[in-house]
């Protein structure tokens, strides 16, 4: 079944659901409540064990977005879930690094890597 | 004061209210003019994050979102520096007593780490008055 997702762009590669952004900035309040509610609905109602976002569409994105993935992390590993990244532009990785989330998540260079490392 | 001697090319003083999106036109207008210079990604990147977290900060926290308080937004652009200063309604806050968002026991909340961000992507920026007025500033790296 496909529920719409109004920010996300979803694929499959194996078990592993591939999330990718449709804003290329993640910035707008309204924007980013209703993107960690789709990103939550992933793992809570359809039961998504391993997912991979995709960032190579994102040009930008504030601390409030940091929050969300954050809180996606936690809920993924409540219910037994593997969260990866990759394709992270080097200014959004800088913000990574500068937070020290760079050792919270799970960071791969592209797709491929990411997708071997599961 | 070391900036004073500084040559502005480009001003802008606005008073706007505490909506987020208005915030972002007049931050979009900024970012315009150092694409215009010429300024590279990295830089524009840094302002843009500082910027916009600065006027979340005051918008959301310092004005609490209320539509009848208002933000002052003041801006100066130089060949080679960014000035913007930021001024709240809000009762401030002092920027010294924030935890640091990266200890372990801090990494993952999903808050608080507008402030450090702003001083590790401006060259400058303080608080001042009771914390509600914030005053940010970038030399441009190349």
């Amino acid at each position: 079944m496909t529920t719409a997702y109004r920010h996300l762009d979803l694929s499959h590669v194996g078990d592993v659901t591939v999330v990718r952004f449709r804003d290329n900035k993640i910035i707008e309040d309204i924007n980013i409540q209703e993107l960690g509610q789709e990103l939550f609905r992933l793992v809570e109602a359809d039961g998504r064990e391993r997912l991979l976002l995709d960032f190579s569409s994102v040009d930008f994105l504030s601390s409030a977005a940091l929050g969300k993935l954050i809180t996606l992390d936690k809920k993924m590993k409540a219910h037994g879930g593997t969260l990866k990244l990759s394709n992270i532009r080097p200014e959004i990785y800088e913000v990574f690094a500068i937070t020290k989330l760079n050792r919270l998540f799970d960071i791969r260079k592209d797709e491929a890597e990411a997708l071997a490392a599961f | 004061m070391p900036t004073s001697e500084e040559k502005w090319t480009w001003q802008c003083d606005r008073k706007i209210p505490s909506n987020a999106a208005v915030g972002r036109r007049l931050l979009d207008e900024v970012l315009r003019r150092l694409e215009d210079l010429h300024w590279n990604r990295h830089d524009i990147f840094g302002v843009h994050l500082a910027v916009d977290e600065a006027l979340v900060n005051a918008i959301a926290h310092g004005n609490g979102s209320d539509a009848s308080k208002h933000v002052q937004f003041s801006c100066r652009i130089s060949p080679r520096k960014i000035r913007v200063e930021i001024t709240d309604e809000g009762s401030g806050f002092d920027p010294d007593a924030l935890p640091d968002p990266t200890t372990p026991d801090r990494l993952e909340c999903p808050s608080g780490r507008g402030v450090m961000l702003m001083r590790a992507f401006m060259s400058r920026v303080e608080f001042q008055e009771r914390g509600n007025h914030v005053v940010l500033e970038k030399s441009r790296s190349s």
